[in-house]
Parts: C-alpha cells; structure tokens; sequence
C-alpha cells in the first residue's frame, strides 16, 4: 500500500479527533437516558445499556475504515478468517458479511443486492455475496463509504463460496488474495490437516507484510491472540448466562452484540466491552430480571439470523412467552476460545481456525444441539432454513428429526434467507411459527 | 333447538366452513361455500344461517381456524389449521397417524399422536406446487371441471411426465404439450403424479408413521387418492367429512374451552 501524509491527517483529525470526541458525547447521552426503546418493552426486558457502547464500537470501526485508506493497510476478510495476524500487523480490517448483516438489518440489502443481480450474479448465490458484491459496484452502503481493500483474506471454514466470491472482489480490485484452505473435519481434526493449515498461515505472513509495508512483531501477535482469547471467553460467559431461568439475555441480544467479537477481535476494546456486557447480564442474573418479560418457554435458534425479521420475530415470540436463549450461531465465536494458545500463535490459530461449526461433520452439529438442549433446559428448536447459507443448512432435515424422535422436543424448520427478505414470507412463516407454538403448549 | 354446544369456523384459502357439534362432541350441522373476499360479511351470514336452521347461537363457543382466522371477530379463540386438522381427524377416525391434509393454498402433513396431539408437521414450500391450487390452475387451462379431473387421470394408461413443480411453469409446460397434440388425459395424470410426488415426499421429510389418512378439499379427487396409495404403498383412511375437519377439530376446542369453564 501507498501511504499518504495528507491521509493520515484526515484520518487524525476525523477519526481520533473530531470521531471520537462525538462519539463519545452520542454514547454518553446515551448512557444517562439508557438506549432508544425500539422494540415492546412491555413483554420484552428493556435494552441491555450496553448497547451504546455497541454502537459506540461499531460507528466508530466505519468511521475509521472511511478515512484509513492510505493511512492504514486494510484488508477485507471473511468472517471465519484467522484475523490475529492482520490485526497484528496494523491492518483495518473490514468484515463484508458484517457489513452485509448491517446491510440487511437496516433493510437496505434488497436494494443493494439488486445491483449484484443487475450486473448478471444469480439470486441463487448468497445473498452476503451479493449484498457485498453490489455494494462493491454501486458504492452504496448505510456506514458512507467502504475502504478500498490493499489485501483480500478468505477462509475456506464458513463455505466454498468466499472462494469465488473473493476472486471477483480481486479482480475487481486488483489486490492480492489469500486463500487459507482448511480441510473438513468430519469426526476430530486429523494432526496432518493442522499441519497444512499451519503452513498456509506461516506463507501468508510475508504477503501481508509486504502489503502492509512492515515486518510482524511475535511479541505483537502474541498479545492480540491473549485479547483474541478473553474476549471469546467473556462472550462465552455472557452466552452461558442464558442457563439461567430467565434467561438474562435472548439469542436476539445475541445477534445484535456480537459485532464486536467478530469484526474486532483482537483488540483491547473488545475484551473491555464484554467485560462490562458480562456485569450487565450478572446484574440482571441478580435480580431475575428476564429478557422475555413472561417467559415460559425456551427455545433454541439454528443458523443464522433472519437479520431483517430481528425485532418482528423477537416481539412475535415474546407476546407468546417464548424465549429464544440459545443459537449454535452466535456459539461459535466462544466455543472455541479454549483452543487458542498465545504462546503457539500458529499452530494453535490452525487447531482453532480448522474446526468451527460449519467445517466439520453435521453429527457434531446434532451433538452440539442436543447438548445445548440439556444444559439450556431447552423446549424445543427453530432450525432457520438459510437459502443462502447451504453449508449451515444442509443436514437440518435429519437433525431436526433426530431432536423430535431421541429427544422428544417439538422442532421447526423455518424457511427464509438471512439477508435476501425476498425469499421471507410472512404469512407462510407465521402460519408455521403459530402451529409450532400450539405443539408448545 | 338447543342441540349445538359449540362451532367452529374454518376460513381457507379456497372454501370458508362452518360446523356445529353437540354436547358430546358429534358433528350435527355443517355448511361450506367457495371463500369470499370480505371474510366477515361471509361469517356474518353464516351464522345468521346456523341461528336460522338451529336457533339461538347466544353465549354459544366459537373458535376459528384458517388462513383468515384472525378476521372472526366473533370467534373465542382462534387456533391453527394444524391443531384443528389432528384433533377433528382424530375424533372421527378414533387413532393417530399420518395426516395428509391438501388444501387450496397449502398441503401439510400432520403426524397425530396416540391422544390427538400433533408431534410433528411439515408445511409445502411458500410456492403453489403440491397444493390444490396447482390442480385448480392446469385445470382451468385445460377447460376440465375441477370434479372431474381425477376421473380423467385415472382413466388414462399413459402417462406424461410433467417435470416442473412451479404452478406457473407448469401451466406453459402443458401449453407446450397441446401445442405438440398430447392428449388430455395423459397429462392430467402426470400432473396428478407432480402433486402427489410433492406432497410425499413431504411425508418422507417427517417420516410416516402409519396409518395414513387423508383430509381436505382435494382428496375428494379419486386419482390423489390412489397415487397417494401407490406412492406410500399404504392404504389411506378418510373421514367421513374430509373438508370440514379444520371447523370440526375448531368446533372441539370451542366444546372443550366450555367444559373446562363450566366446570
């Protein structure tokens, strides 16, 4: 990348002058008069004050990636990528699937999406893929403006399509691409397959030094592989505070806080702002304060999120007393913490980076599930059908039929995309969700 | 005459039903007519119908089911069609089971428990395919009477081969075929032979626990009937009403809501 002086100024002054110092004023007011009440307080708890640090964190990460480029190296990475060596080497990372969930649940990814569509990508491709590919072409997106990328990151981990998805951005961009291949892990990592994905990691340490124009410091990958660590076991903690009858906080709280553990990983910040979530939620744990106000039955949510359904499908439940307090989705940014070793930086990012919920077997899915349904005290599953995300979704039919014949709890799969809200219909979802809640009760 | 105790009300997407039940539960009355667009002048009427044939309706239970349940606003209660479907099949044919319920706008298969209780069911994709609509729109097309076209599949040897499962692709498919002088017949058959593969393969995704049964407007049509056998390889049973077990399941969560407040 090419640094640019007068860049860097624009950046100090935007960002850590003028940025910071609104920012810091939004959160503060904020904080005094506690978060907007967007969704029905009357059945649903009202919002976590956290909340303003949320959006303290995220505005300010756009807000840096408008003016980072020449200032800063930025690399665009998939959600799944083994970010730490990045953040170590001073890169402003940009996550397209986060952008894109953004995307969605400000109910602009329609339109955005219509512009990937529009240059001739099929409907059939995910629509994360799109709604980043059309932002790509048309510039359009809610934060201002994304950086231009000096470097693409892709891990094979979440799905195959990053592969052809990050090609196009390449292309696109004529900006170096790294793929990390991870093999599948159908039963227990094989020693070989971390040995290869090692390797890979090791090989793309010069390419990224040499885009970013410095050298990595161990010291400096070690001690964001601790931050990396914390905040993965903070957000576990937070996550496992659902066992709690009621449940403190609901997959939809999930959904909405855990921007940070994906996009910001990393960094100090983060483990500071699931510090303070974890104080929230204990507090709320102290007082049986529930985030389903009624809550009298516990569910489990499978896949992603429908990120333009978030507050109908919370308020929707909640009137019915049903809380949703586990999801293998927003799990799989804390099971692994224990994995990642901040004295083995490569070997233990291959052991952690090989093995996430979409790269290993559907029985391990099942297992997980059915786990979470004893620890959880679960009373049945929504399994999201995700047009979009085939990897999550394949295997739902036999998992589904598995949680109703061994364990006996009623289990529905809900057909929708995470971000295409063309593939959502509501009168056809609301009839499945109505006669799922009667076999509830 | 005093004789219903309760009455439940099935407002689909094709046919709206009404149904009255006696203090044990028998179905006594019923009244059925294509769904008409203002749902609640059609409920008006046909209550005012029931209190005609039957007397008075005052502090009679009602509940409601169907697509445009929530537009009974004289209804106590208003429950799903699946809930309505297992409990009216249940009450008439005395067993749980499989249900097939094809209707106009969706099919769904219901698995019944040994007391009446749904343990699992399966909706068709938000698409038309599998559902009565499908049929309702090929025959239209084809000028054949709705009534008449399962007697018009069945009475065909051959059999085409309709490969879309979209109403709408489906519909040029067969324009196409006319267009290269296949008879009607055949391609009714292979139409019938579309729907049915669709809906079991809805019962595979479930798993079929056996017996089957079968409820709903569409299996009035011999030719389902019997692809429906063919395709399982199980013999289906049908209540005596099959499109009136939606109000008749609602007419008995009504009964059941007024014992439990009586008592």
């Amino acid at each position: 990348m090419k640094r640019d002086w007068r860049a860097s100024i624009r950046y100090y002054w935007n960002v850590k002058v003028l940025g910071n110092a609104y920012l810091r004023w939004q959160r503060w007011r904020m904080e005094r008069k506690g978060p907007p009440r967007r969704w029905r307080t009357d059945i649903l708890a009202p919002p976590l004050k956290i909340g303003a640090r949320t959006k303290e964190l995220i505005s300010r990460h756009y807000l840096e990636g408008r003016y980072a480029n020449g200032h800063k190296p930025v690399a665009w990475v998939t959600s799944g990528a083994p970010v730490e060596i990045l953040q170590a080497l001073g890169y402003y990372v940009l996550y397209p699937e986060n952008h894109g969930a953004l995307c969605g649940a400000r109910k602009v990814s329609v339109e955005i999406s219509t512009e990937a569509e529009n240059a001739g990508y099929s409907r059939d491709i995910c629509s994360y893929a799109r709604t980043d590919i059309g932002a790509m072409l048309s510039g359009k997106t809610p934060v201002g403006k994304l950086p231009k990328p000096d470097l693409l990151f892709a891990c094979t981990n979440i799905c195959q399509t990053v592969l052809f998805w990050y090609r196009v951005l390449a292309e696109h961009f004529k900006v170096p691409l790294i793929v990390i291949d991870t093999p599948f892990v159908y039963t227990s990592p094989q020693e070989y397959s971390i040995q290869y994905v090692k390797k890979q990691l090791e090989n793309a340490v010069p390419i990224a030094e040499k885009v970013a124009g410095r050298k990595l410091s161990y010291k400096k990958l070690k001690q964001v592989m601790r931050y990396s660590r914390m905040a993965a076991e903070l957000w576990l903690q937070v996550m496992e505070r659902g066992k709690n009858r009621p449940a403190p906080i609901s997959v939809f709280d999930q959904f909405i806080h855990m921007a940070p553990i994906v996009e910001m990983r990393g960094k100090p910040e983060t483990v500071d702002f699931y510090a303070a979530m974890l104080r929230e939620v204990d507090d709320r744990v102290k007082k049986g304060i529930g985030a389903v106000r009624n809550e009298q039955r516990r569910l489990l949510w499978d896949n992603l999120p429908i990120w333009y359904k978030l507050r109908e499908l919370s308020e929707y439940l909640a009137e019915r007393g049903v809380a949703v307090v586990a999801s293998t989705y927003t799990m799989a940014w804390g099971e692994l913490a224990p994995l990642i070793d901040p004295e083995k930086p490569f070997e233990s990012m291959a052991r952690t980076y090989i093995q996430p919920i979409l790269n290993v077997g559907t029985g391990k899915k099942l297992e997980k599930m059915k786990r979470m349904i004893e620890e959880y005290h679960l009373d049945g599953a929504i399994l999201h059908s995700d047009r979009s995300c085939k990897p999550y979704s394949i295997g739902q039919v036999d998992q589904r039929n598995r949680l109703i014949r061994d364990y006996g709890v009623p289990a529905l799969l809900l057909e929708a995309d995470h971000n295409d809200p063309r593939s959502y219909a509501d009168e056809q979802a609301r009839a499945r969700l109505d006669a799922f809640i009667e076999m509830l009760y | 005459m005093g004789r219903i105790s309760a009455i439940g009300i099935d407002v689909g997407s094709t046919t709206a039903k009404i149904v009255g039940v006696d203090e044990g539960g028998e179905l006594v009355w019923k009244y059925i007519e294509p769904a008409h667009p203002r749902v609640e002048e059609q409920v008006d009427r046909f209550l005012r119908k029931l209190e005609e044939e039957n007397g008075p309706i005052d502090g009679i239970p009602i509940v409601a089911t169907g697509y445009g349940r929530n537009l009974v606003h004289q209804a106590t209660r208003k429950v799903t069609e699946i809930t309505c479907h297992a409990l009216g099949v249940f009450r008439q044919l005395g067993h749980g089971g499989t249900l097939i319920d094809i209707g106009g706008q969706d099919s769904k298969v219901i698995v019944i428990g040994p007391s009446g209780e749904v343990v699992d069911f399966a909706m068709n994709d938000k698409c038309a395919a599998g559902t009565g609509r499908f049929l309702e729109n090929t025959a239209g097309r084809l000028m054949v009477k709705l009534d008449e076209m399962g007697q018009l599949a069945l009475s065909s040897e051959e059999e085409v081969p309709i490969s879309s499962t979209c109403t709408v692709f489906a519909e040029s498919e067969i324009i196409s075929m006319i267009a290269h002088g296949v008879r009607v017949e055949p391609i009714l058959k292979g139409l019938h032979r579309s729907l049915v593969k669709r809906v079991v393969a809805m019962v595979r995704s479930v798993g079929l626990v056996p017996p089957l049964m079968l409820s709903g407007g569409v299996v009035k049509n011999p030719a389902i009937r019997k692809m429906i056998e063919e395709e399982t390889g199980q013999k289906v049973t049908m209540p005596e009403h099959p499109q009136f077990m939606g109000a008749y399941g609602a007419a008995l969560i009504a009964l059941r809501g007024k014992r439990r407040t009586n008592a």
